[in-house]
């Protein structure tokens, strides 16, 4: 099995998410023949690179046509080093990056993709995927047909790789630029300045609901919260659709899907396509006033209450140790 | 300008989805169906842009059995000038999906592909890449913001980073997210103009598709998660809680 594990990365640093694709990649190989390679694409990537080389040997792809991840280019290439590399396997974490990139990569090879896999299994010759449809409400098991597979995994669902004592080889390859598009063009981005941990990759997040009425109620007790407890916040979609947070935060089937140690949900009702973003997290601990909302279903420990009046109390016993 | 929107029969997301006792499938004889709400979102967009621009022609087209028809009835009541069922009794995957839309752009030749991100039944997120990447067009995914200007369009993107902007020329595939807008309702004289519209019939064959499955579904069963579900009466004792679980991680 000849796998490349999609590297994605920040321009700095290699994200923590793909180092959860690498282990999904890991768990697949067993024998001598057997290899898992990152793939690294963009423009300076030096430091990327020898980052990256302390989990696998990673092959790089540099051009100044690559600096951005612009899908048409991007999918191109990869679909271009599978090929000469004469990959089975394509893998990467899940993020809103993949789903653009790999998805257009994976037409480009056969169509033989499944994205968000949570789980996996060999029967018989067959590599058997689970897979989250219905907003999470049931897991799916397929099989590809052809090959090469292509196969986003959810990050939450595999621990990261850990780094080995030595340091792999770093390979580059020279992409074929010929036949890339530049149709087209990044304009803009609007990035978020946030002092907190990003909410994909937080061992703790605090998430807000419908029950914080503006930003500075959100940032006082949600992030008051997630302060106290060196954690991240989220958010439900009501308060993302209501200008109240911004969109990066929203935990849900159509946002993130996140699985940290500790989830606390602070004044949301539990829909069904939020609950699709945070049921994997191992411990659930929500405040609602409603006794019936049905995040408590999914809450290892629950509060009927105002989170008005909790949670300020709430951070006071915390920081009072 | 033409504008091709894809429109999937989905379960209603309000209703609770139940598997069918052999695991073949989720049942569905309760359930009532709606436009993928993602869906929903790209036609209601493409008819703000004919709005706009008087010009623009915009087809609905879905791919499934004669009960396809209802949301094909729903997009043109909220607005489509036309609309094209692709007769096929299977549930097809996102590759052969994108194989027919392909072939319908090629017959149609819109300036522009607008769908949903994904389906949310299937949730894949594919389908949208995967045809654009067959017709060789450029795309944006997850708009939050669709300019159409003469010959270019402006794209704000939803990435985990933030918003991108992006500009691209036609035609080209845009898949849409949630912000984009907020479809409108049919009204009743739309309801009324949209008895009278017909609805195209083709078969596969005519487009030359044959379905290749290229994901399939082995089995599936209902997602459930043990939770301890105590609850705890004061925020001293929630506290405790919050502090033991931290220890643990």
């Amino acid at each position: 099995m000849n796998i490349l594990v999609y590297l994605e990365h920040d321009g700095s640093e290699v994200k923590k998410a793909s180092l959860s694709a690498l282990s999904f990649a890991q768990a697949l190989t067993h024998g001598p023949d057997d290899s898992v390679r990152f793939l690294l694409i963009g423009e300076n990537l030096d430091k990327v690179a020898s980052q990256a080389a302390k989990y696998a040997p990673t092959l790089v792809l540099e051009a100044m046509e690559l600096a951005h991840p612009i899908a048409e280019r991007y999918a191109l290439v990869i679909a271009d080093a599978v090929e000469s590399q004469q990959a089975d396997m394509l893998v990467a974490a899940s993020t809103s990056q993949a789903k653009d990139i790999i998805s257009r990569s994976a037409a480009l090879l056969g169509g033989a993709m499944a994205s968000d896999v949570v789980a996996h299994a060999r029967v018989g010759e067959e590599l058997q995927l689970d897979r989250p449809i219905y907003a999470g409400a049931v897991i799916a098991t397929v099989v590809l047909k052809g090959s090469p597979q292509i196969i986003t995994v959810q990050a939450s669902a595999y621990e990261a790789s850990p780094p080995s004592d030595s340091t792999f080889a770093v390979t580059p390859l020279s992409p074929n630029l010929d036949n890339v598009p530049q149709r087209v063009q990044i304009i803009d981005v609007e990035t978020k300045r946030s002092s907190r941990p990003d909410v994909t990759e937080a061992d703790v997040v605090v998430s807000g609901g419908r029950a914080l009425r503006t930003s500075e109620d959100f940032e006082q007790l949600v992030g008051g919260l997630a302060d106290a407890l060196h954690g991240a916040t989220g958010s439900s979609r009501a308060l993302v659709d209501g200008g109240i947070t911004p969109n990066e935060l929203q935990v849900g089937q159509t946002g993130k899907i996140i699985a940290p140690e500790v989830y606390v949900a602070l004044g949301i009702s539990g829909a069904v396509q939020h609950l699709a973003g945070m049921k994997n997290s191992k411990t659930v601990i929500a405040i609602n006033n409603d006794s019936e909302a049905p995040i408590f279903e999914e809450a290892d420990y629950g509060l009927v209450g105002d989170v008005y009046a909790i949670v300020p109390d709430l951070i006071e016993q915390l920081n009072s140790g | 300008m033409k504008i091709l929107v894809p429109a999937k029969r989905v379960p209603d997301t309000d209703q609770k989805i139940e598997v069918c006792e052999d695991h073949s499938g989720i049942e569905t004889g309760h359930l009532p169906f709606v436009v993928n709400p993602f869906d929903a979102i790209a036609l209601e967009e493409a008819i703000r842009i004919r709005e706009d621009r008087v010009d623009a022609e915009i087809v609905a087209v879905s791919v499934g059995d004669l009960e396809y028809e209802e949301q094909l009835r729903t997009a043109l009541a909220m607005g489509a000038d036309r609309a094209i069922r692709v007769d096929c009794i299977e549930s097809l995957d996102p590759w052969n999906t994108a194989c027919v839309l392909k072939a319908l752009v090629e017959q149609e030749s819109p300036d522009l592909v607008l769908m949903g991100k994904q389906a949310v039944d299937g949730d894949c997120n594919q389908t949208g890449q995967f045809l654009a990447a067959m017709l060789d067009w450029p795309q944006a995914t997850f708009a939050s913001r669709i300019k159409c200007l003469e010959d270019k369009l402006l794209v704000d993107r939803e990435t985990d980073a933030g918003i991108e902007t992006v500009e691209l020329p036609f035609p080209a595939v845009i898949t849409v997210d949630l912000r984009l807008n907020e479809p409108r309702y049919a009204s009743l004289p739309g309801i009324m103009k949209a008895k009278k519209k017909e609805i195209a019939e083709i078969s596969m064959g005519d487009l030359g598709v044959q379905n290749a499955e290229k994901m399939h579904t082995v089995s599936v069963r209902s997602a459930k998660t043990a939770r301890k579900r105590v609850m705890v009466s004061s925020s001293c004792e929630l506290a405790e809680k919050l502090r033991e679980s931290l220890k643990s991680t």
